[in-house]
């Protein structure tokens, strides 16, 4: 993490000595959006020249959401953060270095894709996994990395608390079977891509928790004969937000453009970038077109279920809380 | 008392003596010290409860225990290796020799991935072993693979120069004054390279405690089960609570620092006994 730190300040030393292009932004995100972006940069900077002809290289940082955030609090350069959750980018506000209401400046609290959490199960569906429920029987091995460490580990957790919450309805009763489901997990990975590798590689675990869009392209990637996608009926609405960095952007002189960057997301054809991707578009039209990708699923959020990401982070992800809880025994 | 600076015969004395010490500072020092005063924030009270709760005390137990039973089988390992290299001639000899160095070159990450392909259920080591019963990557059993792998070049590189240089005339001229082979190991050879095995176990073992980036592929990673120290450290770190991160570093410094001068104090007891006895024989 270290490495990962000192490589993308290393870039970024490399980005000021060398500045080809009239502007450079460093964008510093998450793990599984390095396809998403190396389209919409490429999108973007075509866009840009054409309105203002000028140039603009952007660099891409990626690792996990957590550990990203924590560079950036630390110092990491980066005029945009797109991160996988709303907590990471407010921990980076709390210390000053962008607004706190960060969130209110772009449409749709500033999340222009969103996402959910399905299931990755074997071709045939050996243990015949069809919902939550199917989790927490014995024997039936569940993959996820670790919500103290991945971002995508996080909303795999609360997605399971939600669908739990709604059914039992009682908390004592969601936390036993959210517990339960931890039980049924051997590896705990510190990433979303590790938990892939673990169970697409090393054939480990029945069924891998998984963003939509990592679930699709490890379906692309590896082949319909190997994998199958099942979406369970009720999941989260996962927002994965983007922000400028204020001090950075003002101490750059690049405002302009990492504002416009971000904004570009709001137009059809970045939406419609997002949904080749298998991000969830915004754009109504633009989901029309691309139904046949994303499957119908009951969506909650995390405001009407656990009162936005901090309180969420307090009670749940914090030390001592109810996860820790749950490996006390 | 001695004066501190005794006239020598080589000059420079002043001048190395200060430049050491910048450097030992700037590299060293002056980061340890950081990490102890960022450990400071936290009241002694706060520093107790975080370091003895018991996901911190089985981690630190799941990292020093496994280094010390890694590094013990390379000590017996890499001793064999050595005698092997040294006092034979076989084709792929340079070979087997150079092999020896790849965990020092290799990035840790990928040994990491390496080996838990090699050993997962689906892998060519781990299938068989799995029909046994046997399941190395994911469990305790993985951090203890990674951990010899990455040991190994410590104790065969320390011990192998030792070896080299003691004359087999040594041992000859012991079997001649009548010593039976079993009495040539323990009395003549063994003696002599001790202090080295003992440099090359003492860093084997240095090495796996602090190792992150091979294990956490093949340990996976459960609280209370398969989490090392330097995962719990990242953890907390992920929770903003880097105090509470440093302080379970102090505490692998502190144990990691007795342990490792322990090993140097039997060291230097090895030493003196192995030049009695070379006098007595």
């Amino acid at each position: 993490m270290i490495r990962r730190t000192l490589l993308a300040l290393a870039g970024v030393l490399i980005a000021g000595a060398a500045h080809a292009a009239d502007n450079t932004l460093l964008n510093v995100s998450y793990d599984p959006t390095r396809e998403l972006y190396v389209d919409f940069n490429k999108a973007f900077a075509a866009a840009y020249q054409k309105e203002t002809g000028k140039t603009v290289e952007i660099k891409q940082s990626h690792g996990g959401s957590g550990s990203q955030s924590r560079a950036v609090r630390d110092g990491l350069q980066a005029d945009v953060v797109t991160l996988a959750l709303a907590y990471d980018i407010d921990a980076i506000a709390s210390k000053g270095i962008l607004k706190t209401d960060w969130q209110k400046s772009l449409p749709q609290n500033s999340s222009p894709y969103t996402s959910t959490i399905v299931f990755l199960v074997r071709k045939g569906n050996p243990k015949g996994i069809k919902d939550w429920d199917d989790l927490i029987k014995p024997g039936v091995s569940v993959i996820t990395p670790n919500p103290k460490t991945s971002g995508g580990a996080r909303w795999n957790y609360l997605a399971a608390w939600g669908y739990a919450l709604k059914k039992y309805g009682s908390e004592d009763k969601t936390r036993d079977f959210v517990g339960k489901l931890f039980k049924n997990v051997p590896v705990l990975d510190t990433g979303a891509r590790g938990s892939t590798v673990t169970f697409v590689e090393r054939g480990v675990g029945d069924v891998l928790l998984a963003w939509e869009n990592e679930a699709h392209l490890a379906i692309k990637e590896f082949g319909k004969d190997k994998f199958e996608i099942v979406v369970p009926s009720v999941s989260i609405l996962a927002e994965p937000p983007v922000a400028v960095v204020d001090s950075v952007v003002d101490k750059k002189g690049t405002r302009a453009v990492a504002e416009a960057y971000l904004k570009y997301w709001y137009k059809p054809e970045s939406q419609e970038i997002a949904a080749r991707n298998f991000y969830r578009p915004r754009d109504p039209e633009v989901a029309k077109k691309y139904a046949a990708n994303f499957a119908k699923v009951d969506l909650f959020t995390i405001d009407d279920v656990f009162g936005g990401w901090t309180k969420a982070q307090k009670e749940h992800f914090a030390d001592g809380g109810v996860f820790d809880q749950i490996y006390k025994n | 008392m001695a004066p501190l600076t005794r006239r020598s015969v080589l000059p420079g004395f002043g001048l190395t003596l200060g430049l050491t010490l910048a450097w030992l500072s700037i590299l060293i020092l002056i980061p340890l010290a950081s990490l102890f005063l960022k450990t400071t924030e936290l009241s002694l009270q706060e520093f107790i409860a975080s370091v003895t709760s018991h996901r911190v005390l089985h981690a630190l137990s799941v990292s020093f225990g496994i280094a010390f039973a890694a590094a013990l089988v390379n000590l017996a390992a890499g001793v064999l290796v050595v005698w092997a290299l040294v006092r034979y001639r076989f084709p792929g000899r340079r070979i087997f020799d150079a092999i020896v160095d790849i965990p020092f070159a290799l990035p840790t990450a990928v040994a990491g991935i390496a080996l838990s392909a090699l050993f997962a259920q689906n892998g060519w080591l781990g299938a068989p072993l799995a029909k046994l019963g046997i399941k190395v990557a994911f469990t305790p059993l993985g951090i203890f693979i990674a951990m010899i792998f990455i040991g190994i070049p410590f104790v065969v590189r320390t011990v192998q120069p030792v070896l080299a240089d003691l004359e087999p005339e040594l041992e000859e001229a012991a079997s001649s004054l009548g010593a039976r082979r079993w009495q040539v190991i323990t009395r003549v050879i063994l003696p002599s390279l001790t202090p080295a095995i003992l440099t090359g176990f003492a860093l084997a073992f240095a090495r796996a405690v602090g190792e992150y980036g091979s294990v956490i592929f093949i340990a996976g990673n459960l609280p209370n089960v398969s989490e090392i120290a330097p995962l719990l450290i990242v953890i907390r770190l992920s929770e903003f609570r880097y105090a509470d991160a440093t302080a379970i570093a102090v505490v692998m410094l502190v144990v990691a620092f007795l342990i490792i001068f322990a090993i140097n104090r039997i060291q230097r007891w090895a030493q003196t006994r192995g030049v009695v006895s070379y006098s007595v024989t």
